[in-house]
């Protein structure tokens, strides 16, 4: 199991490159994801003070 | 047939099919990934000129082709846009942007990860490293001159046309090995004879390339809908989104 983290002395290039593509990877689903809620809460009380005014 | 391009490409449509499909791209890209990182990190050999390290290879390389498939895809739905003006088309342009960014800055890196071992050196001023370097800023130029026109249906039209004046970069990039002396590998998979590959490696770097294109879909529809909604406030649809989510 040592071994197998120990990648034959490549740990530092192959971990590194693994966990730099987890964390581009993760960033792309969890920012439009985050955007999508701001967007719609903005919406809805955009929506509710129009709906005040009339 | 056009009829029924209009009724799927239509936003309040778009919206509501793109939410059903998300949990199915997100469960396959999981699984290909896992099925992936098995084959590509513990049933893999070990390669015997470059040990351990080459083990990178499984994120570089479908990293690196997707950085090429997603400009392609922006600039034919940039196009798209330009000819039809479907709203849809546009929005994927622009909402592949940041995508084809992470992919190409990944494909950077690794590159750079794998580099440093291998050739004793981070970075070299390279006919593919330039190229895709370049890449990464054409994706920046998109993005930035979307976010700098205020209307968004005149700033559509403008990143198509640099998406569109790009697309020459693209087999620059693919044959920059070929064309130039370089000190990146030329290619190992994509030639007409045999791959010089163990199949145990082959499989899973197919895999990992697959997973990456279920990805960038997964990426693109989560953008594409918030997109819709800002583009489409005012109208009839969202509205009535709105009150249905209030409940």
């Amino acid at each position: 199991m040592s071994e197998f983290f120990h990648m034959g002395g490549y740990a530092l290039y192959v971990w590194l490159s693994y966990a730099v593509a987890a964390v581009i990877l993760i960033a792309n689903i969890v920012i439009p994801k985050l955007q999508h809620k701001r967007m719609l809460k903005t919406l809805t009380k955009k929506m509710l003070r129009a709906e005040q005014l009339k | 047939m056009m009829k029924f391009i209009h009724k799927t490409a239509s936003p309040p449509y778009f919206y509501q099919l793109s939410g059903r499909w998300i949990p199915w791209l997100a469960g396959i890209t999981v699984l290909l990934l896992l099925a992936g990182l098995y084959g590509g990190l513990i049933v893999a050999p070990t390669d015997y000129q470059q040990g351990e390290s080459y083990r990178i290879i499984f994120i570089h390389v479908p990293a690196a082709w997707m950085s090429l498939f997603v400009y392609i895809a922006m600039a034919v739905a940039g196009a798209i846009g330009l000819i039809w003006r479907i709203k849809l088309a546009e929005s994927v342009a622009v909402c592949s942007a940041p995508i084809g960014a992470g992919f190409t800055l990944l494909a950077l890196i690794t590159g750079s990860m794998w580099g440093k071992p291998m050739w004793g050196a981070w970075w070299v001023w390279d006919a593919r490293l330039t190229s895709e370097l370049l890449l990464l800023f054409l994706y920046f130029g998109v993005m930035s001159l979307y976010a700098a026109i205020a209307d968004k249906r005149v700033a559509s039209r403008a990143v198509a046309l640099l998406a569109l004046v790009g697309v020459v970069n693209i087999p620059v990039i693919h044959y920059s090995v070929e064309w130039w002396n370089t000190l990146h590998q030329g290619p190992t998979i994509a030639k007409f004879d045999k791959p010089s590959i163990d199949l145990r490696m082959l499989i899973p770097l197919l895999i990992m390339a697959t997973a990456f294109k279920f990805y960038y879909v997964w990426a693109l529809l989560l953008r594409v809908r918030v997109e819709l909604l800002e583009r489409e406030r005012n109208t009839q649809w969202v509205k009535l989104l709105l009150k249905q989510l209030k409940g």
